[in-house]
């Protein structure tokens, strides 16, 4: 029960530090602020015992940061405004998605198998049929990774054994947004686009 | 002024006694990744916040020298095509990305068949990238200013 006020209150703190982020006129607070999310978001890894997740969203913020900064700070004349109506914007998304929650709680259910499961009791953790939910892979791979694997980190076992195919995509998409960066960084076709 | 880029002497002598040690520890993140929280990916942006490090402290000139963006380039698609490679090297055992190396004792360093192997390749990839996205930024902010 803890957990889950801890949870609340710092989605409440992302939630205002996204806000501060969109709303703030000047790019460097909204680049600290969106850094605050995200430092948020990797202590309610942390919380929810993900540990692995917590490590990489701690330093993919903290590089990110360095990164986003340091441009920040080199072209800050160039900063725009930003436009005032974004306030606005955000507090209709805002009543939509709460409208969209409620209807989705009252409307469905885990009997109807189309609602939320309990907090922390994630829909693939199931070991048998409950409320309708079939069983969930979860255990088997908490059970069994370790010996057919070899992996004490189940995590491990599971993202580069029995789902390395997803890793391979996630590799491809990281390789290709370097590879989009780098085209657009590039410095010898943007020379001769100058010359011409 | 590309020389005398950079930060302070104590930046300077603060990151060159803790760069090393960084990298150290994203190498080991990702070789223990099958048996402590971590991992390959996160390893490799620990990898290239050591380069970013150096950047910083020395500026873009001078760290070049170090670490240089083609480099960067050959690593990085290295590392790529070493995990497609442990991919499909598991065809040797019959199917893609089969695991058919021995398990191992479970808890030791040499154990999960490729998952070390796979974590290493995408160290390399994941550390090479950044950083050479890294430079790239730094280079075309030189670029830009100098114009």
């Amino acid at each position: 029960m803890g957990v889950e006020v801890l949870v609340l209150i710092l989605i409440v703190f992302m939630f205002i530090g996204s806000l501060i982020a969109t709303e703030s006129g000047d790019l460097l607070s909204s680049v600290i602020a969106i850094g605050a999310v995200g430092f948020g978001l990797s202590i309610i890894d942390l919380l929810l015992r993900a540990p692995d997740l917590a490590i990489t969203q701690v330093v993919v913020e903290v590089i990110a940061l360095v990164l986003l900064i340091r441009l920040v700070l080199t072209r800050r004349e160039e900063s725009t405004d930003t436009p005032r109506d974004a306030l606005r914007i955000g507090v209709v998304l805002l009543a939509a998605g709460v409208l969209l929650v409620a209807i989705f709680l009252a409307v469905g259910g885990v009997e109807t198998g189309a609602g939320m499961p309990t907090f922390g009791e994630p829909v693939l953790a199931g070991s048998r049929t409950e409320n309708g939910v079939p069983p969930g892979v979860a255990m088997d791979y908490l059970e069994r990774s370790t010996e057919e694997t070899g992996a004490r980190n189940a995590v491990m076992g599971v993202l580069l054994d029995y789902r390395a195919y997803d890793t391979l995509g996630e590799a491809t998409v990281i390789f290709v947004s370097i590879l989009g960066a780098y085209a657009l960084l590039r410095k010898v076709g943007r020379r001769k686009e100058v010359s011409q | 002024m590309m020389k005398k880029t950079g930060m302070t002497l104590i930046v300077k002598n603060v990151a060159k006694l803790v760069t090393a040690f960084i990298a150290v520890f994203g190498i080991y993140i990702a070789l223990t990744g099958h048996l402590a929280p971590g991992g390959g990916f996160a390893g490799g942006v620990i990898l290239a916040a050591a380069a970013v490090l150096m950047v910083l402290a020395f500026g873009s000139g001078a760290s070049r020298k170090l670490v240089k963006e083609s480099q960067c380039h050959t690593w990085d698609a290295a590392g790529a095509l070493g995990f497609l490679a442990i991919a499909l090297c598991g065809y040797i055992g019959g199917s893609f990305f089969l695991n058919f190396l021995a398990p191992g004792d479970a808890g030791t360093l040499v154990s999960g068949g490729w998952i070390p192997l796979s974590n290493l390749a995408i160290l390399v990839k994941v550390g090479a990238g950044l950083a050479g996205v890294f430079l790239a930024l730094s280079a075309f902010r030189l670029s830009r200013s100098e114009e």
